[in-house]
């Protein structure tokens, strides 16, 4: 059989043409300028920039991290410059790079502030989509918005009217049902999910009998929550048609493999940043293997392509 | 120059007392780039457990050689000494602001640095000292007990002043290190030119950073804290400062006492 040399990686997410899946997650890239000295930015599929808010944010108080079995925990609280000085100060530098730029926003205590910052960010040519951060677990809510499937779908449909750029809304794991909230970001006219935020979680120092973090729980990241993203996105791509970015505890090329498999168009590369700022450019060489050596001409022979068990 | 992330030989991992380990690595990146007061960023083994990276204080670094100083406490540290030479670990490194040099134009005699370090906080002072060895630097170091008083013949070897300071009087001054600064700079004739570089637990650091401040000495303080990228990017290893959290990987881990809030 003769292989073929070069295979298709490029796939579409809404309006917006990527030349590969691989992304990096939000909150754990920066604004991508501390990873200049290790890879070549401009091989990134897209780069999710770290959540930005109205007005600048402290964050949460330290200690912020804590490792857990083959985990992480992480309360950031979202710290952030605010709209102005992102645009202002880190825009630019992510705008050079030549690649989709997916800008995370966040509402703190009024969804109206995701209303300002989508119609601010939607004249900015050079940002490509806006990912709705509306499941971070850190902001000490009762409820989050991804919590709730009419909550959802409202805050949605607000932010639909106000850009035609492309709408990605990042949903949290810590829901009854994933795919009922998937659906209410599709029918509200979000063009993919991303799945899924870091799950609620909390480690104690039991000599000190005190919470490991500052703010006493956190977001459960890292190849401990696999196995629960990939049945998550196998859950959201038996109900949904739009495309659903991966993500949760991807390391390398094979633990990437399970996400396009259970239904993920795309996929994102989070924690694995901080251990091996390489994970994002291996795992788009070894995709290009990967098809390769399968005989697969294009991410479509890929996506979704789960049987049943044989026997 | 930047950091680099590279495959570092090991050249010798040897337990030399307790549970204090030398390790040394190929890397002539490194080595090149090294500045006292920074750091590498150390994958101990290839498994998801211990999944992050583990920041080591760099001890020296001469021609392709970089050598680092751990106590086996905790998980990562015990996997890193159960490595071999001949073996490579992923490194990233050199991480972080080290030390500034102290000023030139000091006038004959004057000293012109104290050293105080707490515990394994002698690790970035020994880099320090090697290149401020002209300068004739004092050093402190203090611990809790006589066997815990780590590097005192290298510091001599520098052909530094060395003052021990233990908690339990079993060698030299009777008292923390703090204390013994206190005493040292109300015996010194003036404080003018004067720095303090310090290393160790968050306390000894808070009083030194105090003493400092008391005297009106510059102080440059070189904190430690979990990390979990330790380039900057996930802002997880912050310090209250004067101007909101700044990152002790990125920004620091080397501060101006003045600048902490903490």
């Amino acid at each position: 059989m003769v292989k073929q040399v070069k295979p298709d990686l490029s796939v579409r997410i809404g309006k917006l043409e990527l030349k590969n899946p691989v992304m990096v997650a939000s909150g754990t890239f920066g604004y991508a300028e501390e990873f200049a000295p290790f890879i070549d930015l401009k091989e990134l599929g897209a780069i999710v920039t770290k959540t930005i808010t109205v007005r600048p944010r402290l964050g949460n108080i330290p200690p912020r991290t804590c490792e857990t079995p083959a985990g992480m925990l992480n309360s950031i609280g979202l710290e952030n410059p605010g709209i102005d000085k992102f645009i202002g100060e880190k825009l630019p530098f992510l705008k050079k790079l030549g690649i989709p730029v997916i800008v995370s926003i966040a509402s703190i205590d009024d969804p109206e502030e995701f209303t300002a910052l989508a119609r601010q960010l939607d004249k900015i040519e050079g940002v490509s989509a806006l990912e709705l951060n509306i499941s971070c677990p850190n902001l000490h809510k009762d409820k989050l918005i991804s919590q709730d499937a009419k909550d959802t779908f409202e805050l949605v449909s607000l932010v639909r009217k106000l850009t035609g750029k492309c709408l990605i809304t990042k949903l949290s794991p810590n829901v009854t049902s994933i795919s009922e909230i998937a659906l209410a970001a599709e029918r509200a006219g979000s063009d993919a999910v991303a799945l899924i935020n870091t799950l609620g979680a909390m480690s104690i120092d039991v000599d000190k009998r005190e919470p490991k973090i500052g703010s006493w729980s956190g977001g459960l990241s890292g190849p401990a929550i696999r196995p629960v993203a990939v049945k998550m996105v196998w859950e959201a791509h038996n109900k949904i048609k739009i495309p659903i970015i991966g993500m949760g505890g991807i390391m390398d090329i094979q633990s990437s493999l399970e996400f396009f498999i259970a239904g993920a168009s795309a996929i994102s590369v989070g924690t694995a940043n901080f251990i091996n700022p390489r994970a994002s450019v291996e795992i788009i060489s070894g995709l290009k293997t990967y098809l390769v050596d399968n005989n697969i001409r294009d991410l479509s022979g890929l996506i979704g392509s789960l049987k049943a068990c044989e026997n | 120059m930047g950091p680099g992330q590279i495959k570092a030989k090991i050249i010798s991992n040897k337990r030399f007392k307790d549970n204090y380990w030398h390790l040394e690595l190929e890397s002539r990146l490194i080595s090149g780039r090294a500045l006292p007061g920074q750091f590498v960023n150390i994958k101990v083994s290839d498994d998801v457990e211990p999944l992050l990276r583990r920041p080591l204080s760099i001890h020296s670094a001469n021609g392709s050689r970089v050598r680092l100083f751990y106590e086996a406490l905790g998980m990562g540290t015990r996997v890193l000494s159960n490595r071999v030479p001949g073996e490579f670990l992923d490194v990233i490194g050199p991480l972080g602001n080290g030390f500034s040099l102290p000023g030139k134009g000091q006038g004959p005699g004057c000293q012109a640095a104290i050293l105080v370090a707490g515990g394994m906080g002698v690790v970035p002072l020994i880099f320090l000292a090697k290149k401020i060895r002209s300068s004739r630097p004092l050093v402190l170091i203090g611990a809790r007990t006589k066997n815990k008083i780590l590097c005192a013949p290298e510091f001599k070897a520098l052909g530094t002043a060395v003052k021990i300071a233990t908690d339990d009087g079993s060698l030299g001054f009777k008292g923390r290190v703090t204390e013994l600064l206190g005493q040292v700079l109300r015996e010194a004739k003036s404080a003018k030119g004067l720095s303090i570089y310090a290393c160790g637990p968050r306390p000894m650091l808070k009083a030194v950073g105090k003493i400092a401040c008391e005297n009106n000495i510059d102080s440059q303080l070189s904190l430690e804290e979990h990390m979990a990228c330790g380039i900057g990017a996930c802002l997880g290893c912050v310090v209250a400062t004067q101007s909101g959290y700044r990152r002790v990987c990125k920004d620091g881990p080397v501060f101006s006492g003045k600048e902490l809030t903490w």
